[in-house]
């Protein structure tokens, strides 16, 4: 179905909802890169008041990516619940925009909305909506979950403790990892990207953390971001593994490239939850995504990136996962072109996956070639904090050694922590008071009580 | 009256030893000393820098003039350095006029040198000139047919397919400024690509990354690069098919971290 609107004697023209989806979408530069973002102003606000009086029953009939081509599209259609998408059936996508910011609209409706609404129609909604609306919205959501500890309840705020080395050397891990835990990161995981992704070598590091793990009683999960099929792979050998990693997006083509498809994410996801190594819970999946992935492997179907990506949400609460992370800045200036394109599609994110009902965390960064700096991070921090963001990454000094990118360091956690008011994960924030780390108020204060930790580490 | 705050250092700086990550960096209240504030402002800084910086190719002429090849000049479609970073297609495809240059100087090579700026003009500004000294040297004592050396700014890898096909060479090889980290600002990475033509991707090529005094010095860049080029031309392949049999190679990085 076509769409169009006249401004001034000008009418614009959209050939379909994917059309009008990618015209409507804030600027960036990988829907530039793409050839399909509005060409003027004008054209994007034309696209973003048609796309207001579009009823949000069209998105259950209209598929942007064709259903017989598309598993993502054939999941999406075949989970979405009518019940659940009742009390908003009647309204477009601009009177959804405006009841979601109601005051009447609180965390339990918008729990019950989670399998009632699509990606297409949650990604259209975030193109009529300012950063405040954003942030606004997604403040009233909350996603809890848990494996050893309790992430995502109100006024907690928990980080991935990211201890990563160019050549995977266990005692440079180590040192990361102890002055991240002495810093008070890792209650979300404590997460090391490989730099080799062999058997051997990733058992190794899961070994590394899942000792330290239990020799200090550290209420936390551990994971190796291998492929999914290195990970299968040492669930069959019997390496200690917490949660099961794995990069996911928006269409099957993208998926594809990646290696995986649904079958063997719920392959994966079965052979993780056989382990039953959850104490308090049982979400063990870890998801990381990020805006432009689908136009990296040419496999985007004209399908705007921010729409791609909140496509890639209904992939992964299949799997009812502990952690989602948005890798935000790390694809470059080509996708995101400086720190307000960063922010803004991190709000966005931020609020498609919560109100999709998943536990979304940032990966708050950076790459040395966009037009971005520690002032722009520090800005999408403390929106991202009132935002009620799940968690964000904790990198020594916010130097990734490894992966040569700049994200946000457990100074940074701290600091915000400080200024909001926010607490670690309960059980993880016990744990630091015990070990002398901080005090009953979550300040750092590295008593003598730590000494005892220092004295079994050295 | 209340002392101003002092820096708290860390009592486990000994681990410094084992990582080149920013560990024990100490903390003033719980936020980051000054000291090191700045220093991670200062790399920052030289990398951006970095990025910015151009090809400074009167110089890079003038040093490779006594190896007697001709030089050319040459250009992607990508107008300057704000539309390079958006458009990585445009900086894969040369202008129109460099796209005359390449047919006026067609001829029948065995290799194709580019010196290419990258997302480091830097970088090759200081590294280009002992390694291509280096490699010409290498390839001379075997008789290959060099083409001329191409010196290209806003430049992609695969700008390499168009050049050296356009010369008729039978393998390229690119030397262009990597991303810069915030540990260096100033490494090369080499592409490889036997029988170069347009349309190829990442999986055609071998790369030589992290070429400067601090990481793969001149001389041994020049080397592995060297073996690589025999054993393509023995193969008649490069890419992921040509095998590390020396120990010696890496495969690209993907897409997105390579310029």
């Amino acid at each position: 179905m076509a769409y169009q609107h006249t401004i001034h004697q000008h009418v614009y023209r959209f050939g379909d909802l994917k059309d009008l989806l990618a015209k409507a979408s804030p600027l960036r530069s990988g829907d530039v890169l793409a050839g399909i973002a509005a060409a003027t102003y004008e054209e994007r606000v034309a696209a973003q008041i048609t796309l207001a009086d579009v009823p949000l029953k069209v998105f259950l009939n209209e598929a942007i990516i064709p259903y017989e081509a598309d598993e993502v599209t054939r999941l999406i259609m075949d989970s979405h619940d009518l019940l659940a998408f009742e009390p908003i059936a009647h309204l477009t996508v601009g009177e959804f925009r405006d009841w979601l910011l109601g005051d009447d609209i609180d965390t339990l409706t918008l729990q019950n909305l989670k399998w009632g609404i699509t990606p297409e129609i949650v990604a259209a909604v975030s193109k009529l909506m300012r950063n405040q609306d954003l942030i606004a919205v997604a403040q009233k959501c909350e996603v809890i979950t848990r494996f050893r500890n309790t992430i995502g309840l109100k006024g907690h705020f928990s980080t991935r403790l990211q201890p990563n080395h160019p050549t995977d050397d266990l005692k440079g891990i180590a040192a990361s990892m102890i002055d991240g835990l002495l810093y008070g990161s890792g209650d979300a995981v404590i997460g090391i990207n490989p730099a080799m992704d062999s058997p051997a070598g990733v058992t190794n590091l899961l070994n590394l953390i899942d000792t330290l793990r239990q020799q200090f009683e550290i209420p936390t999960q551990s994971c190796v971001l291998s492929h999914i099929t290195t990970t299968l792979a040492l669930i069959n050998s019997g390496a200690p593994v917490d949660l099961c990693f794995q990069s996911i997006a928006g269409t099957q083509q993208t998926n594809s490239s990646f290696g995986i498809n649904l079958d063997l994410l719920s392959e994966a996801y079965d052979a993780t939850l056989s382990l039953n190594r959850g104490t308090i819970g049982n979400h063990v999946m870890y998801f990381e995504t990020g805006q432009g992935s689908s136009l990296s492997a040419n496999a985007h179907h004209g399908v705007d990136q921010q729409t791609c990506e909140a496509r890639a949400y209904a992939v992964a609460r299949k799997y009812n996962p502990l952690l989602v992370n948005t890798v935000v800045g790390f694809i470059g200036p080509e996708y995101l072109y400086d720190g307000k394109q960063i922010i803004r599609a991190a709000l966005e994110d931020h609020f498609c996956g919560k109100l999709l009902g998943l536990p979304m965390g940032v990966d708050v960064c950076y790459t040395n070639h966009a037009e971005a700096d520690q002032d722009d991070m520090d800005n999408l921090l403390t929106l991202l904090g009132v935002a009620g963001c799940n968690f964000v990454m904790g990198i020594p000094g916010s130097d990734d050694i490894m992966l040569n990118y700049q994200s946000t360091s457990f100074h940074d956690a701290l600091y915000l922590r400080k200024v909001l008011g926010l607490r670690p994960a309960p059980e993880f924030e016990k744990w630091l008071q015990k070990q002398g780390i901080t005090d009953n108020m979550g300040q750092l204060t590295h008593s003598q009580a730590m000494g005892r930790l220092m004295d079994h580490l050295f | 009256m209340k002392k101003p705050a002092v820096k708290t250092t860390d009592p486990w700086e000994s681990l410094k030893e084992f990582t080149a990550a920013r560990i024990a960096m100490g903390r003033v209240g719980s936020s980051i000393p000054l000291t090191e504030y700045l220093k991670f402002k200062l790399a920052h800084a030289h990398a951006r820098d970095a990025v910015y910086s151009e090809l400074n190719s009167e110089a890079l002429m003038y040093y490779l003039k006594h190896l007697d090849i001709p030089i050319l000049k040459l250009h992607s479609k990508a107008e300057n350095r704000h539309q390079y970073l958006q458009r990585p297609d445009l900086g894969r495809l040369p202008s129109d006029q460099s796209t005359d240059t390449i047919k006026e100087h067609t001829g029948k090579y065995d290799i194709s040198i580019i010196i290419a700026d990258g997302l480091s003009a830097h970088a090759v500004n200081s590294n280009a000139v002992q390694l291509v000294e280096g490699l010409v040297q290498l390839f001379r004592s075997v008789k290959y047919k060099l083409a001329p050396i191409c010196l290209t700014s806003q430049s992609r890898v695969a700008l390499a397919d168009h050049i050296a096909h356009g010369l008729n060479a039978r393998l390229s090889i690119m030397l262009i400024g990597e991303r810069p980290g915030l540990s260096s600002a100033d490494s090369v990475g080499a592409y490889l690509t036997y029988n170069p033509k347009p349309g190829l991707t990442d999986e055609s090529r071998n790369c030589v990354s992290n070429i400067r005094p601090e990481g793969l010095t001149h001389n041994l860049a020049a080397e592995k690069i060297f073996y690589l080029v025999q054993e393509a031309f023995r193969r008649k392949l490069s890419g992921v098919n040509l095998k590390d049999d020396a120990g010696l190679l890496n495969q690209p990085n993907s897409d997105l971290l390579s310029p």
